[in-house]
């Protein structure tokens, strides 16, 4: 298994990058991270929608929730990739396909933590951003968002764990991500598969419980300062 | 693009293949949950055992398998595992229907990972003082567990282990990576025999919303009809 590590790192890691396309860990890190950053302002936009006072606007979102969340990101990731090219006219490559269906995936779920984020702040803030005269979208902007955001952050740390554990659907399309890049170590060494697909899951168990860690004590540390005593604070708003 | 063929769902051979996925479907979800519901019993009785060492290895059990996608466990089940058992065995499983049991094996482990944690925190939401009252009453760790803790945890925990199950069935489409026949597996087949993206995709979706919708349904009703009792 040492050798195997000795030989290969370099491959895993990057892929054949620089003498060819970016793979392995690197691309399936960077992925993850474009598909979050873009999913964003979606996200937010979900949010907003689904916890919103109009039918018009929580309705098409809450059925958006329901559509996606009720099929295999495989699935969106099939429709993605046999379709786009026929909408858009020419061949998407394999990278800008994951990170669509990637980014759609994210959009539904952010807008869930996002939703939750804004249904935990206790409903007087905004009650009384509204007697103090601003509109709905001022109160939600400059009083609400900044206190849900702010208990959103150890779920949207969670949120990317699931976002690199999805990338590795890429495989499935060809993309060169860790798992494909495992497999093709896989094919070269050909007589220590049980040792290469461990090595694989090592690499996204470090990765993934790392940052869940990391999650973990952002929670306790947000949580601390939430409940810290401050005079003004009602009583269970900590929550 | 040509217009969209319904016949071709409806009867013929592409329907037939279709509706096979569908069934493999069925039965790996079927397979999965029913293996995974005691594994998850058992590793959440484990996280919550009163020796330390039994907790470390439920809680180890969970974050190994929590943190790594279920593609790699998929890979790992059905190219790497078997080369660890002698030859002999190792032909026999190939020759037989190998794909489908390490897509079986892989899919209970990482179900009973995730539905243990659910019925972990199902069964801390029962007040301490009811294990308490069991074990003064004069029974055993077990015993205060299932006759007491367990019957009232059941409600907290059917809901949300009805949504884990939505999130296994849509994820039974993984198994397609290592060949198992299931529905995701045929749709791409019916596409490349026809070119008729739409019409399977159009298929294999509606397969999946309507077992998500009905397990949402289920689980809605599950809610309103065992109410969780407050204490």
């Amino acid at each position: 298994m040492i050798d195997l590590i000795h030989t290969y790192w370099l491959y895993f890691l990057v892929g054949q990058y620089p003498q060819g396309p970016l793979g392995g860990v690197a691309l399936t890190v960077l992925l993850a991270a474009f598909a979050l950053l873009l999913s964003m302002p979606f996200g937010l936009a979900m949010g907003l929608a689904r916890t919103s006072g109009r039918r018009a606007l929580r309705w098409p979102a809450t059925g958006l929730v329901y559509l996606v969340r009720g099929i295999p990101l495989l699935l969106v990731v099939f429709w993605a990739y046999f379709f786009l090219p026929s909408v858009t006219g020419h061949k998407t490559d394999q990278f800008n396909t994951m990170l669509i269906a990637l980014v759609v995936f994210d959009s539904i779920y952010l807008g869930e933590i996002v939703r939750a984020g804004i249904q935990g702040v206790p409903s007087g803030q905004y009650e009384s951003a509204r007697a103090l005269g601003l509109g709905h979208g001022r109160a939600m902007r400059s009083v609400i968002l900044p206190q849900a955001l702010r208990s959103m952050l150890p779920s949207l740390v969670n949120q990317f764990v699931s976002t690199i554990k999805a990338t590795s659907l890429g495989y499935i399309i060809g993309l060169t991500d860790t798992s494909f890049i495992a497999t093709q170590i896989n094919t070269q060494v050909f007589t220590k598969a049980p040792q290469v697909y461990l090595l694989l899951s090592l690499t996204y168990f470090l990765l993934c419980f790392g940052l869940s860690r990391f999650a973990f004590a952002l929670e306790r540390r947000l949580g601390r300062r939430t409940s810290s005593p401050s005079p003004a604070a009602p009583a269970g708003s900590a929550a | 693009m040509p217009g969209f063929d319904l016949a071709l769902l409806l009867h013929g051979q592409y329907h037939d293949w279709l509706v096979a996925g569908l069934l493999v479907s069925l039965k790996l979800a079927a397979v999965v949950l029913a293996c995974a519901l005691p594994l998850a019993i058992v590793i959440a009785l484990l996280r919550l055992a009163p020796h330390r060492a039994l907790r470390a290895i439920g809680a180890t059990y969970v974050e190994v398998i929590r943190n790594v996608p279920l593609l790699a466990h998929l890979l790992f089940w059905y190219f790497g595992a078997p080369e660890l058992l002698p030859d002999a065995v190792k032909e026999k499983l190939y020759a037989g229907n190998f794909e489908f049991i390490a897509a079986a094996i892989a899919l209970t482990l990482y179900a009973a990972a995730f539905m243990a944690e659910n019925i972990r925190s199902g069964i801390r939401a029962i007040p301490a003082v009811q294990f308490e009252a069991g074990r003064a009453l004069g029974l055993s760790f077990l015993g205060a567990m299932r006759r007491v803790v367990l019957p009232q945890a059941l409600r907290v925990t059917v809901p949300p282990l009805l949504s884990q199950a939505i999130i296994f069935w849509n994820d039974t489409s993984v198994a397609t990576v290592i060949g198992v026949g299931e529905m995701m597996y045929q749709a791409a087949r019916v596409e490349t025999a026809t070119f008729r993206s739409a019409e399977a995709f159009v298929f294999i979706t509606a397969a999946y919303l309507v077992g998500s919708l009905s397990l949402t349904a289920l689980a809605a009703w599950v809610q309103r009809r065992w109410p969780v009792r407050t204490f």
